[in-house]
């Protein structure tokens, strides 16, 4: 590969372009959640006042303190500060393994009342709610994984920043990933007031 | 690495010479290598698919079951469908044209990401791998035809699961080739390549890779949501449990109407390269067909519910989307006019690619006044599921698409690997197959308006001969496909050397030798000619 394929321009039009993917991606659930509420408003109403606010609160926030660090850690490599980095990194990744572990518990709560697809519960609610928990599952299912593959994506440059790869003179692969957790970062963004706030 | 590179360069092999073997081409990042990699694995698909069409069509050569029963018929259909489209006709042009010949237009190197370029291929591998094994594996092959609508696709024990894996992974490989054009047509053109003296294919690749990037991830959701609704049973399209089957058919079509765009847009931009060359005149309205892919790809994008007319939407709907669609005839127009006006007064040699290149005027033009008869609200409801639409989407996809990539082959191929074919066996075969090709799919038009439906195996006996046409004619067109690739093998084997610029063509892969290096240009190079830099009364040589 010569110079030029790998520059720092080139690599980040890449980059942005795959999160208009990712965008679109969710997109087509936000469609289903947008066509599905407008025929059950009542039945999204009352399902979204069974998830749990704090737990979907504390994300929030255990979410946008990632997103820091990891710009952080951006700031820090391009200072040199090759320390600070590692430490900020660890941060992020120590802090997305937080919000898997609180997604469990409150998926886990969900279970226990048996409210899952084709859970015992869930023949006793109204198609509204049922379409509610359907959305809210694969949802929040999908943007689980985005965190998981973005945890162990910030692993791997970690571990290329330790070994002096991505150093001060070369940093997009950091600031690339760090754009793609963001991207995971503004996606519950959306999620968030969607599913537990405003209805 | 240093090396191979010298030995390439002193091989008059070009890229296809120095390393050998076959891990020196399925890990090769070369775009060249990449696109050979991308033609066998394709064409071998390419095949499986029309003996299934074949099969197809020979089960109806008569009323009732013929050589087969309705289960069989319905995995054949489906099998058919998701072949052509997902492994043919999407990747095609793109994966194989694209590939080869993007760096070359634009005066580069190499794609802006190579690894990821190598990476897309593998992608499509296990994809059509995965395709495969749902053949053979589960409930048996899918039978849903390749639309997997809900409910019958939630519902179906055939190994529908697998398939739609298949068709997610498939995306990635569609996803990454277009990110990987769009850098590169931004990043990685050669000095005094510049928006406009970039050759009409590369305007074509461009507003295709939009496309790619950005409709191919709801397909990724849509057929992901299938693949979850299987195995979890999470009723998101189940009236019953506050989902809506309609919903399904948009995700659906939001992807796969702009996926025809995929499949033509970059059969455009190869006609748009093969008539100025063969008519030896400057392209007319430059600017107007290099923007009207752009305006294809975007009207194209708000027209999927063209697609469900029949389906039970409100009457605004069907008026409004029946409305956008009549708007994409309008830069399509604009493009075959263009290209009958670069026509006028030029000196016009029937090569072989020329001769693809004026079929598909016809059948795509035929095709596309079609399909205005399935747009428009009040026929759509007469011919919807008919086989007037199988007619419509044939004489568009293979008629168009897929006639504009055999012109192609024949135009690049003796620059892909340096020899000539024979012309007069060529043209002897693009004979066969344009007779076949109207035999075959022109009764389905009359079929479908007489109220024959599409996707049974069996029929009322009163459309039997026009059936008994339809199948000859399908024999007829397999005996000139078989020919044309045939020959086409043969002369990138053993044919005479093709020489650097066998057309007289004025884009830079004709001012490079053939096969090209692997290095494809000596060094950066500066451009300062124009891509259709014909001069009227200009001969053939």
């Amino acid at each position: 590969m010569s110079q030029t394929h790998g520059s720092y321009g080139t690599a980040k039009l890449g980059m942005w372009l795959f999160l208009f993917t990712e965008i679109i991606l969710f997109g087509g659930l936000f469609v289903l959640y947008a066509v599905y509420y407008y025929f059950h408003p009542q039945g999204f109403a009352s399902a979204s006042h069974e998830l749990s606010l704090g737990f979907g609160t504390v994300n929030t926030l255990i979410l946008l303190t990632s997103s820091l660090f990891v710009a952080a850690s951006l700031s820090a490599l391009q200072k040199g500060e090759r320390r600070l980095t590692l430490l900020l990194l660890s941060g992020t990744i120590l802090v997305a393994l937080i919000f898997l572990v609180n997604k469990y518990f409150e998926w886990s709560e969900k279970f226990a009342h048996g409210i899952y697809p084709n859970g015992p519960a869930m023949p006793n609610l109204a198609p509204g709610e049922v379409v509610f928990f359907a959305l809210y599952f694969v949802t929040t299912g999908l943007h689980g994984i985005h965190v998981l593959i973005g945890g162990v994506l910030l692993t791997v440059i970690a571990f290329g920043v330790r070994r002096g790869s991505i150093h001060q003179g070369d940093y997009v692969k950091l600031e690339n990933s760090g754009l793609y957790w963001h991207l995971v970062d503004l996606i519950w963004i959306f999620i968030f007031p969607l599913y537990y706030l405003i209805l | 690495m240093e090396e191979s590179i010298k030995a390439a360069g002193s091989d008059d092999r070009g890229f296809l010479g120095g390393e050998r073997g076959l891990r020196s081409w399925i890990f090769s990042t070369d775009h060249k290598r990449i696109a050979l990699l991308y033609l066998w694995s394709i064409m071998s698909f390419f095949l499986v698919g029309m003996t299934l069409g074949f099969l197809i069509r020979l089960e109806l050569i008569a009323p009732g079951a013929t050589i087969m029963g309705a289960q069989t018929y319905n995995a054949l259909f489906t099998l058919h469908g998701v072949i052509m489209i997902f492994l043919f006709i999407i990747p095609v042009v793109p994966a194989v044209l694209g590939n080869f010949l993007l760096p070359l237009h634009i005066g580069a190197e190499d794609v802006a990401f190579p690894r990821l370029n190598l990476l897309s291929w593998w992608f499509y591998l296990i994809g059509a791998l995965m395709a495969l094994a749902s053949l053979f594996t589960g409930g048996g092959p899918p039978d849903t035809g390749w639309t997997f609508y809900v409910p019958f696709s939630t519902q179906t024990t055939t190994n529908v699961t697998v398939a739609a894996w298949a068709v997610f992974v498939l995306g990635f490989s569609s996803i990454l080739t277009g990110l990987n054009f769009l850098t590169t047509i931004h990043r990685l053109r050669a000095t005094g390549v510049t928006w406009n003296r970039l050759p009409l294919f590369v305007w074509a690749i461009y507003a295709t890779a939009w496309i790619q990037l950005l409709a191919t991830p709801i397909l990724g959701l849509t057929v992901a949501l299938i693949a979850i609704e299987r195995i979890f049973q999470i009723g998101l399209f189940d009236p019953a449990r506050g989902g809506d089957p309609l919903m399904y058919q948009h995700l659906f079509w939001i992807y796969s109407h702009p996926a025809v765009y995929i499949m033509i847009l970059p059969g455009m931009g190869i006609i748009s390269e093969i008539i100025p060359t063969f008519s030896r005149r400057r392209i007319f309205g430059y600017w107007a067909i290099a923007v009207s892919s752009l305006a294809i790809a975007f009207a194209g994008s708000m027209v999927w519910s063209h697609h469900m007319l029949a389906s039970g939407m409100s009457d605004m709907g069907v008026f409004v989307f029946s409305l956008l669609t009549f708007l994409v005839a309008i830069p399509s127009a604009v493009k075959v006019f263009n290209w009958l006006a670069t026509l006028y007064k030029g000196t016009i040699w029937l090569a072989p690619p020329m001769l693809y290149a004026l079929t598909f005027l016809v059948l795509f033009s035929i095709g596309g006044l079609t399909g205005l008869v399935v747009g428009s609200a009040g026929t759509a409801i007469h011919t919807h599921d008919t086989h007037f639409v199988v007619g419509h989407f044939h004489y568009v996809m293979f008629g168009g698409a897929i006639f504009a990539f055999f012109g192609g082959l024949h135009y690049w191929l003796p620059k892909i690997y340096g020899r000539m074919y024979n012309l007069r066996l060529a043209t002897w075969a693009w004979g066969i197959l344009t007779v076949g090709f109207n035999l075959l799919y022109f009764p389905m038009f009359i079929l479908g308006m007489q109220g024959m439906p599409r996707r049974y195996y069996d029929y009322l006996p009163q459309y039997t001969t026009l059936n008994v046409v339809s199948t000859v004619g399908s024999w007829i067109l397999i005996a000139g496909l078989l020919l044309m690739l045939w020959n086409l093998w043969r002369g990138s084997r053993s044919g005479p050397p093709a020489g650097m610029n066998p057309w007289g063509g004025r884009t830079l892969e004709w001012t490079i030798a053939s096969p090209p290096p692997k290095e494809n240009f000596p060094g950066e190079i500066v451009v300062s000619t124009d891509p259709y830099d014909y001069h009227t009364g200009e001969g053939h040589s």
